[in-house]
């Protein structure tokens, strides 16, 4: 048990805050949240000087308490997160770099670390939620193509992409999670139209894409045909571990925010909500500990389920720490002013045990696979 | 970064887990508990802890302890946890190289810490505090006996800290064992035709409480490796819900059977509900924790 640095994770963290300190205040202004072409540019400008910095591929070039330091320190400083190159960075990338050809690689790889092009994610589908692989959309074969009809949903970034991770059926008679295929299909071939979709907390974060025989080669799909589920699975396992560090770091962050706002307004004399804000610093720091350890296991390898037991209380944590924002925020009505601090953040905490793995999904992952209970339904 | 157990702690933790396997079984432990209105201390078995280097696991090798440090400690505490050790095993672990005795096992030490009650008074060699007026009541854990008592903690904070963390890692033990038993049985009985475990409302209990072990496990061993109050804080509060919620889930689990004196799930239970009373209480962690988030935010 050592949380100490290693003298190469020293040397790495000193490095990155001194380069961090030189890069930050030359960033140019963040873009609103409605502007899409602005977040784009934004998103693929800082990449970009990651990678001029060599810092590029940290997301999945690096050991995991190297990565974990990275996101931890790049948080702590202001620093943007991977933004519009979630997918591209975090799902896309990592699935073709360990199932694509040479070929693959080479033309999708670079052009996402160097922050040229954009990726999206058409997984989820209206009628194919926490039950992914009920998902219908088709894709028949002609000659060099797909032909690929139907609708994908929650795609987050579908505005601004290049690229999008794809998942479709290639064989309706097959049992459901072995007719799928994983394609990467530009996002301005014809027949494509995305619609986007406003969130309770009244932002366009993500959209509807519609297909409608939309040709994508064959040439562009990663993995076998009708092995596509398999491809997912080595997707959907990468950023396990890692995911929320930088989140973690900023729910701690806006913790001690809400101890001194509520010290400036009398709140914190009361003892209930001190009592509070303590045990959310309890649960933050003991989550801290949870990636701490989960990193540990990574880097040596373990599979571990940790991902899913964090997820579970994480996403609960932080909508209670913005519940108890709304608390500090106090009489008058400032916690229904959108305006306000922190406002934003308690709807947009919502989606938290939902996307990704509903909680009650989550729950069944970890009593299935950790407890060895027999599979439920 | 390495938080996972060295391969000497993992040697340690089996090491620990093999002697009371053998010593203090599940047999042993329904015996004890049946034996008499008031439990006996087991001074053969404390020799043997005392031997075995519980007690004087953090004393200097040159003391003629082990040499190890608290994450060892935990480790061992730990364990005991999972199998319901009984006795001041924090009290004597704490006493070890202060109270002549207490290192090997020879001498059974308990303390009077100011939470309201005192366990294992009557079999105590050494009291340390003030039981002065002490009067027994019924324990509602039958392996602990419990003497309610006024006098006030012993105002040693290096003392009351570690045996929150040493009572933290007891909980630790009890909420990973509570884990495996819900598990265990979730697997096993059959109702509506299929193991109950199939079941999404049963599954969700059963994940509940493991989600609440790791966290708390988590939190436990970093509070070892760094001894920093606020981090104890944390793992009291975690380690303290993971076992008495864990107990009370596994046993809603167990059903009918979780009800009876004959299942151990009331023990564990219990227990956590005597370790959750233990000075360094719920509030005192809270607003430890709170103060904490004002001084690191300035």
């Amino acid at each position: 048990m050592d949380l100490s640095d290693t003298p190469q994770e020293v040397e790495f963290r000193a490095r990155l805050r001194e380069w961090l300190g030189k890069a930050l205040p030359s960033l140019p202004t963040k873009p609103s949240p409605d502007d899409w072409p602005g977040r784009r540019a934004y998103d693929l400008g800082w990449q970009r000087t990651l990678y001029d910095a060599g810092y590029g591929d940290v997301h999945w070039g690096a050991d995991p308490a190297v990565r974990m330091i990275f996101l931890e320190e790049t948080e702590k400083a202001g620093a943007p997160y991977v933004g519009a190159n979630f997918v591209g960075l975090l799902h896309a990338g990592p699935t073709i770099a360990a199932e694509g050809t040479g070929e693959q690689r080479a033309r999708w790889l670079p052009p996402v670390l160097r922050g040229e092009e954009v990726w999206c994610q058409g997984f989820s589908e209206p009628d194919a939620g926490s039950d992914l692989a009920a998902l219908r959309t088709r894709a028949r074969r002609d000659g060099d193509d797909y032909v690929v009809s139907g609708s994908k949903i929650w795609t987050s970034h579908a505005e601004v992409a290049d690229w999008c991770e794809l998942l479709v059926r290639t064989d309706p008679d097959a049992p459901k999670h072995r007719g799928i295929t994983w394609l990467a299909m530009p996002m301005d071939a014809p027949g494509i139209t995305v619609r986007p979709l406003r969130t309770l907390a009244g932002t366009d974060e993500f959209a509807e894409v519609f297909l409608d025989e939309v040709r994508v080669p064959v040439a562009n799909r990663v993995g076998e045909e009708n092995d596509g589920w398999r491809v997912t699975m080595v997707t959907l396992s990468f950023e396990r571990g890692t995911a929320f560090v930088g989140e973690v770091v900023a729910c701690r962050r806006v913790l001690g925010e809400l101890a001194l706002a509520a010290r400036e307004n009398g709140r914190w004399d009361d003892p209930v909500l001190r009592r509070r804000l303590g045990r959310l610093n309890a649960e933050f720091r003991a989550l801290w500990r949870l990636t701490q350890w989960n990193v540990s296991e990574a880097s040596e390898g373990v599979p571990g389920v940790g991902g899913s037991v964090f997820k579970l209380r994480y996403s609960h944590a932080r909508q209670e720490l913005y519940e108890a924002a709304a608390e500090v925020l106090g009489e008058g009505g400032a916690a229904l002013d959108l305006e306000q601090p922190w406002v934003l953040d308690r709807l947009s905490s919502l989606s938290y045990t939902i996307a990704a793995g509903t909680s009650q999904i989550q729950h069944s992952i970890v009593a299935e696979r950790v407890l060895g209970l027999p599979k439920g339904r | 970064m390495r938080f996972q157990l060295t391969d000497d702690q993992r040697a340690l933790r089996a090491g620990v887990r093999e002697l009371l396997t053998a010593r203090f079984g599940r047999e042993r432990l329904r015996a004890a508990m049946d034996a008499a209105e008031t439990p006996e201390l087991d001074r053969g078995l404390w020799r043997e802890l005392g031997t075995a280097g519980f007690f004087s696991l953090r004393l200097p090798e040159a003391a003629g302890g082990v040499g190890l440090g608290l994450p060892e400690a935990v480790l061992a505490f730990e364990e005991a946890g999972r199998v319901l050790l009984p006795g001041p095993l924090i009290a004597t672990h704490l006493a070890a190289g202060v109270v002549p005795g207490a290192a090997t096992g020879e001498t059974v030490v308990t303390v009077v810490d100011g939470g309201g009650v005192v366990e294992w008074l009557g079999a105590a060699d050494v009291v340390r505090g003030d039981a002065a007026g002490a009067v027994p009541m019924r324990s509602a854990d039958p392996l602990t006996p419990l003497h309610r008592v006024a006098g006030p903690d012993s105002g040693d904070r290096t003392d009351v800290l570690l045996t929150s963390l040493l009572s933290a890692a007891e909980q630790l033990g009890t909420a990973a064992r509570v884990c495996e038993l819900a598990a265990q049985h979730a697997r096993t009985r059959e109702q509506f035709g299929r193991p109950i475990g199939a079941f999404q409302a049963v599954q969700q209990l059963c994940a509940g409480i493991l989600v609440r072990v790791e966290l708390a496990r988590a939190a436990v061993y970093a509070a070892a490796v760094t001894a920093d109050p606020a981090d104890i804080a944390a793992a009291r509060l975690l380690a303290d819900e993971a076992a008495v919620r864990g107990a009370r889930d596994c046993l809603q689990v167990h059903g009918g059977m979780g009800f009876t004196w004959e299942s151990d799930v009331h023990l564990h239970l219990k227990r956590a509900w005597v370790r959750a009373r233990r000075p360094g209480s719920v509030t005192e962690c809270e607003e430890v924790l709170a103060e904490t988030l004002l001084s690191e935010a300035r």
